[in-house]
């Protein structure tokens, strides 16, 4: 990253030395260091004393401020502004801010003091109505009124489709990309960093003892398998943050190092399918419905369907097949039919509902025809009957 | 996990089934630590302002929540948040625990997103945890947002039911007896409800009825049998009533001290929706269920005097399910054709009288019928029938009229 590190802060240096007002567009995946590039820009920026003095910033987040007239006052209330601007009523947003600008050149110096807007989730800001804030700030962007600099920090690509032509046009498209390029070395090499205890670790001997387990577990060849598998699926440091978390947390007083068991259950737990968990407990009455349900969908190719459609299903297993079913009454079925809709393994299709009686409505199953399957041969004591009944293919 | 002042993971989200003790370890373990927590249940706060106060309140004490402006927005909430931080800082992770956080979908789009990065958002040694029933695939919103950590809490099984239930035993009988008792329950309900909660409560409601043939010295304790004789029947009836809350709990134990002889019906909620309707209602809603549930070519056959046979083609013969009315659903019909199959359903000579239609009018008011299209659609409104074949069969019985034989699905 120390190509677009040395990018951003010749920017930022140069709007708060030389007075010039820049614009950028950070971009890259959710977790792909952002934050932590711009944190450690402006920790060198502020280093340098003279800048900490005069540079002001300003925070905004796209997830809090979702509003152009909230995110106003938290840039006054951010610059140190609210009893300069009292009571003031102002026409348009841009008067504002000029205002607010313009309040900051009666400082010391005779010139305006710059100011660093940061925008985190970007793309939010451009769901505004009219984009007044990012329309304002890019035009006094490129007009020499203050100097500042706009920071923009996003994880869509495609967020400059989203700008308005007006305000396209006043951004300097310059764009700072973070797409990460590790290796699987790399990521080893991240893990074990990040496994590792401290030099200053008050008990040297176990310091030693821990970081040498480490680098025998990587020579393990199922452990090497599970990390390759999670490497594969995503490169995102912070996925490798929650597999070594839950690997950690196996780690107790009587079993003080990590074991290969204990990354391969990790792993395991990382990659299972919630769904499978749901499924699993489940009662024997609502395991039929599914797979009344997912006959019904053999038969008709993925149509939506009905309650009594699906208990019209469970009829002909009950007449033709089951020996340990029990025939359950109508309004139970539908109650069991009920709680699997609240668990949200099955969906109404439609959307508005209030003209058709429940048992009509049209559902969909959200749920695939091997997770069924593995469910249920995962399912404790499922009768063997409704395992038949599920693996046969009509009726 | 850690110190208490090392920064622990932001959001981590629990997930199981009803009554798997989700909340319950969550609370006796933040209890049993004494770690600073805000719990709320998202099913209380209607608004974001509700559970912002709510959580201000549990952290920071009255004064935090008394800074929050009337209807907050998420903005206000983590300004107040930071200030009462740098105010009161506290060395350890303070935890945010939100209940039934499926709710938190429907309300804004950013608060949730915003919820999972609280850490980032305060700059404070804060994790929210969120328990639900929902898996968290479902929770995904369209850019992403920061992954918490997924926990699951398994069910349990037979066995673990059963000794669960077990541990609350009536202190005037022996635990064996209450053991022998919950076997019975969980051999007939396991395979249609595994709620801790729902089998609880049937346990308690059951149990004195299990123990009175005890009581009045017919039975011995050893003698399981018997017992189970006894209770079969009774729990049989408890599952078509009170686990589908048909007959509230206080009913139940009414009807529970009558005698065996006074087996009257158990009149549930059902049972009282069947209104008393005047006569011209109960043909008006035959007419609505033959209208909705027939096609309109058959109607030649069923109601004319001079009709021909229906040709059984092989179309006929084939008409399988997929097409059958009773399970897609009663179709709309007009008007006119209600009235057509009302007259020559009724046996009297009945003049369309103002009388008629509002009685339609009343119909649809009791949803027994429901509208459809525009109410502004004043020359045919079309309506469409909304009971059930059992409701319409009761009906048609109190008038002698047999529907079946009007069904094109019962051909």
């Amino acid at each position: 990253m120390e190509s677009q590190h040395k990018h951003l802060l010749e920017l930022l240096k140069r709007t708060s030395d030389h007075g010039e007002s820049n614009s950028v567009l950070i971009i890259g995946p959710r977790g792909g260091g952002k934050t932590m590039l711009l944190n450690c820009v402006l920790r060198d920026l502020l280093e340098v004393t003279d800048a900490s003095k005069i540079l002001l910033q300003v925070h905004l987040n796209g997830l809090l401020q979702t509003d152009d007239h909230v995110a106003l006052k938290e840039i006054t209330r951010q610059l140190h502004l609210e009893n300069v601007v009292g009571d003031k009523v102002f026409g348009s947003f841009a008067e504002n801010l000029v205002f607010l600008l313009d309040a900051l050149k009666k400082g010391d110096r005779s010139n305006s003091r710059p100011v660093l807007f940061i925008l985190d989730e970007f793309d939010l800001f451009a769901h505004h109505r009219n984009q007044t804030l990012l329309y304002n700030l890019l035009d006094v962007s490129q007009s020499a009124q203050t100097p500042i600099a706009v920071v923009g920090l996003t994880c869509r690509l495609d967020v400059l489709e989203l700008l308005e032509k007006r305000v396209k046009s006043r951004f300097s498209h310059r764009q700072i990309h973070l797409l990460s390029s590790a290796t699987f070395t790399h990521f080893l090499e991240t893990a074990t960093s990040q496994l590792s205890l401290p030099d200053d670790f008050p008990d040297d001997q176990f310091a030693q003892e821990w970081n040498a387990n480490i680098k025998a577990l990587w020579k393990d060849k199922s452990v090497k398998n599970a990390l390759q598998r999670h490497f594969n699926s995503s490169k995102d440091l912070r996925s490798l943050h929650l597999l070594l978390m839950l690997m950690l947390s196996r780690v107790t007083v009587s079993k003080p190092f990590i074991q290969p068991a204990d990354i391969i259950e990790a792993s395991r737990c990382c990659m299972v399918d919630s769904k499978a968990n749901v499924l699993h407990g489940l009662s024997i009455l609502e395991l039929c419905l599914i797979i009344a349900m997912k006959h019904l969908n053999d038969i008709y190719d993925g149509g939506p369907f009905n309650f009594h459609m699906v208990h019209n299903e469970f009829k002909k297993f009950l007449q033709r097949k089951s020996h340990s079913i029990h025939n359950f009454e109508k309004p139970v079925v539908i109650k069991a039919f009920e709680h699997l809709h609240e668990l949200e393994l099955i969906r109404s299709v439609e959307g508005s509902t209030a003209k058709i009686q429940r048992e009509y409505q049209l559902m969909k199953l959200m749920l695939d025809h091997t997770q069924i399957m593995e469910a249920l041969q995962k399912y404790p004591q499922c009768p063997t009957d409704v395992k038949q009944w599920a693996m046969s293919s009509f009726g | 996990m850690g110190e208490p002042d090392h920064y622990s993971y932001p959001s981590i989200f629990i997930y199981g089934h009803r009554a798997t003790g989700k909340s319950y370890v969550i609370h006796t373990l933040l209890k049993e630590l004494e770690l600073p927590h805000a719990t709320v249940s998202c099913v209380e706060c209607v608004s974001m302002g509700l559970l912002f106060e709510q959580v201000l309140l549990s952290l920071f004490g009255t004064d935090g929540s008394a800074l929050l402006p009337r209807s907050p927005s998420l903005s206000d909430f983590v300004r107040i948040y930071k200030q009462q931080c740098s105010e009161s800082p506290v060395k350890q992770t303070r935890y945010v625990v939100l209940e039934h956080s499926e709710l938190l979908r429907d309300m804004e789009i950013n608060l949730l997103p915003a919820f999972l990065r609280l850490q980032e958002l305060v700059n404070d040694n804060v994790t929210v945890v969120l328990l639900s029933e929902i898996v968290w695939d479902k929770f995904r919103s369209n850019t992403g947002c920061f992954e918490p950590l997924l926990l699951h809490f398994p069910d349990y099984s037979k066995a673990e039911l059963q000794q669960i239930l077990e541990r609350d035993t009536h202190p005037s009988y022996t635990p064996e007896l209450y053991s022998s008792f919950i076997n019975i329950l969980l051999g007939v309900f396991y395979s249609v409800c595994r709620d801790l909660r729902e089998l609880r409560h049937l346990a308690a409601l059951n149990f004195s009825k299990y123990c009175e043939p005890l009581k009045e010295g017919k039975v011995k304790e050893s003698d399981a049998h018997k017992l189970w004789k006894n209770i079969e029947p009774h729990l049989k009836k408890a599952m078509q009533t009170v686990y589908l809350r048909e007959v509230s709990s206080a009913q139940w134990e009414q009807q529970q001290q009558m005698e065996e002889n006074e087996t009257g019906a158990f009149k549930g909620l059902s049972a009282y929706a069947h209104v008393e309707l005047p006569y011209y209602s109960k043909f008006l809603l035959i007419a609505a269920y033959l209208a909705s549930y027939n096609p309109a070519r058959t109607d030649k056959r069923f109601f004319l005097k001079h009709h021909g046979k229906i040709k059984k083609t092989k179309a006929f013969l084939k008409r399988n399910e997929k097409t059958s009315n009773h399970l897609l659903g009663p179709k709309p019909f007009p008007l006119d054709r209600l009235l057509a199959i009302f007259y020559s359903v009724v046996d009297s000579r009945v003049a369309p009288t103002a009388s008629i239609f509002s009685q339609i009018s009343s119909l649809v008011t009791l949803q027994l019928l429901t509208q459809m299209g525009h109410d502004d659609q004043l020359d045919t409104p079309k309506y469409k029938c909304s009971v059930s074949l059992d409701f319409i069969r009761g009906i048609s019985r109190t008038v002698n009229f047999d529907i079946v034989k009007y069904l094109y699905d019962f051909l």
